[in-house]
């Protein structure tokens, strides 16, 4: 069976062979110092102008040796995803298994071909190393492993989320975006690499790592609590936050970024409305204050602000001009994208816990601000952004000409308006694509056809609306023109014919200032039986009443408030789209500081007296 | 590793005395105490006392998540790592249910017999010293460097390679590896005749190495003996072709045995497999041109990898013998419990707790190298 006959090999002569190995080059023989190989797993290189400060690698590491270092020198922008930290290593505990190589969500780890560091007792600090792209000693050596297609760990690709197609929405307002199901929500949260850049880009700081992992879970009540710790308008949050998370989210460097949103969404959907208020309950105050607190407005940061606030143990009452609640995401916010019946589920959980609104309460006239004033202790003005801002250009006073955000309140409130067989937009925003796409589908249920267009200022690469709104405009028809400028609304007597642009050149000028140039050679007429303007709006303060107006403290039109979310009058707060511009999630964000402020101030009151 | 070696012993009649081999001691691979009780030069007892290298791996898998454990598995057993790491990854592929790509099976392949190549010219080497021939060991310990540098490339570690992961490998091979193996083998194949010349019929080994440590085929069953000590007996089991796993089954090569069962022929079966892996080593690098990516089907992300609740018991044929993982998972992201069945937990302590009694003290440390007992694994 053996290789060799060993038994008739011994012989006195064979120690003599080894004679024969005078002639033959010696088997262990010192060898050059060389650099290791292609692939090898020396020591750390990161370069630092990829790496995010993401600590994925320091998670990943079987054996606790990165630390995450702050280097001050190097920027840091919550909103991009971008920290200073940066991985230091300590090879006494490293094992060179180059897990942090492969997970690493940005590539800029990789291992160097160097083979050797040592040093003497006095320098047993080397081993700590903060590695830039020049690793452990400065010195240059060549990239050994690094990021390869093969061996990359992040999961880059997206769960495709199901939408109805153009010809199925086009003529409806039934949701487009279908939602996860259960098993695409998990695989979607195992994608998470936990690294909480989406907590620290989220205007209200939602704790979406923990969230995320508890949907991976399947605890999906779990999910809520972390969720409702910080937005109680999830649902509302799940289906139209402009979700900031996804933008600084680091998978989202090399891959697409997690849906950090439609898993929220998931989340909540998958809860039963009862089991939600149950959580949203937990941590009220069992005892009442007696503090009184009226807040103007049912919006989200209104409605924030009473959540938090009634949870303290405040009295709050809510005042609301229209006959439901929920501001501009019920009557600025079309149905296909934020159905009615997932808002009311966000109301009903804060009024479940004891807020009160006051609907077809308009304040300025059923109430003045002087009796809010002398029957609470406290009052906060989220009245939003309800007064559409207009061109100003020829024609823009004309009774066919409508402003964005009336017609979207219209439309939401059932109010019947005159649907134009063609219309044209101004505006490039996603007001200006809400409107567009909500006339559309009036105009296709009418008329069996959609003639809309839109024309915005900017060109197509920097329109200010969502991308994904862009393309899903273009799919149900709308005509969307960009780096075109409004020069005159075409009217007749009591029609109006259609708009008149030239072709935008800059819309800034070299300081930065609003000021566009165009090509007056560039003219086009784009016909229109309405001219909707959506390029912004203000808030309407005439609720104030003179005096309370000339004794508050104004910033180019805006409310001055501290950080806290107070004005220069102690009774009086203001959050939400007025102070901050219009985003649901910063009006959450607002609601929940504006809350904290009052609280504070109603207990130090009630220490003085 | 045991009370009684801790406790206070009677006082030896007189004409008999204790002695230590190791913790350290040329003659063992590791860190590892064998304690004698003599009779002039003739062992009366021999009682194993490892513990000394005992890093507590088993208990240490509990808290890592499931790809984390990747790094410990190949430092299980230091000369011969690769058969841990496959072994644990097709725990987890079986309780996953992952589906390997077919590449990926192969060069597993080649990993563990180059893997076994490298730890059988360490260990012959090693044998060869504790009869004092130290240029054997030299050159095994000279020519396994070779096979390093092709671990070097292939998977980026010299020694712990790291190189698989739950559903593949973690590379491809680089430009022109498979032309550098076969040099290699090539290489280490001529040099076969030079081992046979200086060792394997060198009449100083051939006659220290006869009759020593035998072991019969009633006792190798007995004693749980695995791997090349077991078909040193004559009982030709090797889980390769018996239970075969990766691609074994589609690999041409055979099982040598020998029937003498004792050191000799522990030796001269490792010789044979030598020849027989660079067999296969060439069948692989024949095949792996023909054979298309990928090398790794989809994982989960590792930070959030809960695997599948269920126990498994995966083994493989180490180059000592039969090893295996036995791994529970209690479906979260962690294992609930891991245990290697290490052949050198078999072979280091009742073996040769049993085989020492009544040799003389010179060959202690030569049965113990023969059985190539590794331990590291004996602690892990």
């Amino acid at each position: 069976m053996s290789d060799i006959d060993y038994a008739d090999k011994g012989g006195l002569l064979n120690p003599l062979k080894s004679l024969l190995f005078f002639a033959r080059k010696p088997v262990t023989e010192s060898l050059d110092p060389r650099p290791a190989s292609a692939n090898y797993r020396g020591f750390h290189l990161n370069d630092w102008e990829l790496c995010i400060g993401c600590s994925t690698c320091q998670k990943v590491c079987d054996n606790a040796a990165i630390t995450m270092v702050r280097v001050p020198g190097l920027p840091e922008d919550p909103a991009k995803g971008i920290r200073n930290l940066r991985p230091a290593i300590d090879y006494g505990r490293c094992c060179w298994c180059a897990l942090c190589v492969d997970l690493c969500p940005t590539g800029s780890i990789a291992l160097s071909r160097e083979y050797v560091h040592t040093c003497v007792d006095s320098e047993l600090g080397s081993y700590f190393v903060l590695p830039d792209s020049k690793g452990i000693h400065g010195a240059p050596y060549p990239k050994g492993w690094a990021k390869s297609e093969d061996a990359d760990l992040v999961a880059l690709e997206r769960q495709p989320m199901a939408e109805a197609v153009p010809e199925v929405r086009i003529d409806n307002f039934e949701e487009i975006v279908a939602g996860y199901d259960p098993n695409q929500a998990i695989i979607e949260a195992s994608r998470c690499v936990q690294c909480g850049m989406c907590h620290d880009a989220c205007p209200t700081h939602m704790h979406a790592p923990e969230y995320i992992r508890a949907i991976w879970k399947g605890d999906l009540e779990g999910a809520v609590r972390e969720i409702y710790r910080t937005n109680p308008f999830a649902h509302t949050c799940g289906r139209v936050c402009t979700h900031r998370c996804e933008t600084a989210c680091s998978v989202g460097h090399r891959g697409t970024p997690i849906a950090i949103r439609w898993l929220k969404r998931y989340a909540m959907d998958a809860v039963s409305p009862e089991r939600v208020k149950a959580i949203a309950a937990e941590g009220k105050a069992e005892f009442v204050t007696g503090k009184r607190v009226a807040i103007v407005g049912a919006g989200p940061a209104g409605l924030t602000a009473a959540y938090d606030l009634v949870k303290e143990g405040h009295e709050v009452t809510v005042f609301e001009a229209q006959a439901e609640a929920g501001g501009m995401t019920r009557y600025g916010i079309p149905y296909y994208r934020l159905p009615a019946a997932m808002l009311d589920r966000d109301v009903d959980v804060i009024t479940s816990l004891g807020v009160r609104i006051q609907f077809g309460t308009r304040v300025g006239k059923d109430v003045t601000m002087q009796q809010l004033q002398s029957e609470h202790d406290a009052v906060v003005l989220t009245i939003g952004l309800w007064m559409g801002r207009s061109t100003r250009v020829p024609g823009a006073d004309h009774k066919k000409v409508a402003r964005a955000v009336d017609l979207l309140r219209d439309v939401a409130a059932g109010v019947k308006i005159t649907v134009p067989r063609s219309a044209v937009v101004i505006g490039g925003g996603n007001v200006a694509m809400d409107i567009a796409r909500t006339l559309a589908r009036l105009q296709k249920q009418k008329y069996g056809d959609v003639q809309v267009t839109l024309t915005a200022l900017e060109d197509l690469d920097h329109f200010l609306a969502d991308p994904d709104e862009i393309k899903e405009s273009l799919e149900e028809g709308i005509q969307i023109l960009d780096a075109r400028g409004p020069q005159e609304i075409l009217v007749e007597k009591t029609k109006a014919k259609g708009l008149r642009t030239w072709r935008v050149l800059s819309i800034f000028d070299e300081q930065g200032r609003f000021a566009p140039t165009y090509d007056e050679s560039d003219e086009q007429i784009h016909p229109g039986e309405m001219v909707v303007e959506a390029i912004g709006q203000a808030a309407d303060v005439e609720l104030l009443g003179e005096e309370l107006k000339e004794s508050l403290e104004w910033n180019r039109g805006r409310l001055k408030v501290d950080e806290h979310g107070r004005t220069n009058l102690d009774w009086l707060w203001a959050a939400g789209d007025m102070v901050r511009g219009p985003d649901v999630v910063s009006a959450v964000a607002d609601g929940h500081r504006v809350a904290a402020s009052i609280n504070e101030y109603l207990s130090v009151r009630e220490k003085a007296a | 590793m045991r009370p009684e070696n801790y406790e206070a012993r009677r006082h030896p009649p007189s004409h008999e005395y204790e002695l230590n081999i190791g913790p350290n001691h040329p003659g063992i691979e590791g860190n590892y105490a064998f304690k004698l009780r003599l009779h002039g030069d003739r062992v009366i007892e021999g009682r194993a006392d490892a513990g000394y290298l005992h890093r507590g791996f088993e208990k240490l898998m509990e808290g890592r998540l499931w790809i984390q454990n990747l790094a410990i598995t190949p430092r299980i057993c230091v000369p011969d790592p690769a058969p841990m790491e496959v072994s644990y990854v097709l725990a987890v592929e079986d309780l996953c249910g992952l589906e390997v790509p077919v590449r990926a099976q192969w060069l597993r392949v080649l990993q563990l017999e180059l893997s076994r190549i490298a730890a059988h010219l360490f260990t012959f080497g090693g044998h060869a010293a504790t009869t004092g021939m130290y240029t054997p060991m030299f050159w095994g310990v000279a020519d396994r460097d070779l096979i390093l540098d092709l671990f070097e490339e292939m998977c980026g570690g010299r020694v712990y390679s790291i190189y698989n992961i739950p559903g593949g490998v973690r590379r491809d091979l680089p430009e022109g590896f498979i032309e550098r193996v076969a040099k290699t083998m090539d290489y280490i194949e001529s040099r076969l005749p030079d081992y046979d010349n200086l060792l394997f019929t060198n009449q100083v080994f051939v006659k220290r190495a006869r009759d020593c440590g035998p072991i019969d085929q009633q006792q190798a069953l007995e004693w749980g003996v695995t791997g090349p000590n077991l078909r040193a007996c004559g009982l030709q089991f090797d889980v390769r072709r018996d239970d075969p796993y990766l691609v074994y089954d589609q690999i041409d090569f055979e099982v040598p045995t020998e029937q003498a069962g004792d050191a000799l022929a522990r030796a001269l079966v490792r010789r044979s497999e030598l020849k027989q892996s660079i067999r296969i080593v060439r069948q692989v690098l024949a095949h792996l041109p023909q054979i298309p990516g990928p090398i790794r089907c989809p994982i989960p992300n590792p930070l959030a990898w809960n695997v599948p609740a269920g126990s498994t018991y995966t083994r493989v044929e180490s180059s000592k013998g039969e090893l295996a993982w036995y791994v529970v998972s209690n479906g979260s992201e962690r294992p609930y419990r891991t245990h290697v069945r290490g052949p050198s937990q078999m072979h280091a302590v009742q073996v040769l707790e049993k085989l020492s009694v009544g040799c003389r003290i010179e060959d202690v440390a030569q049965i113990m190298f023969s059985l190539d007992a590794c331990p590291p694994e004996v602690d892990r």
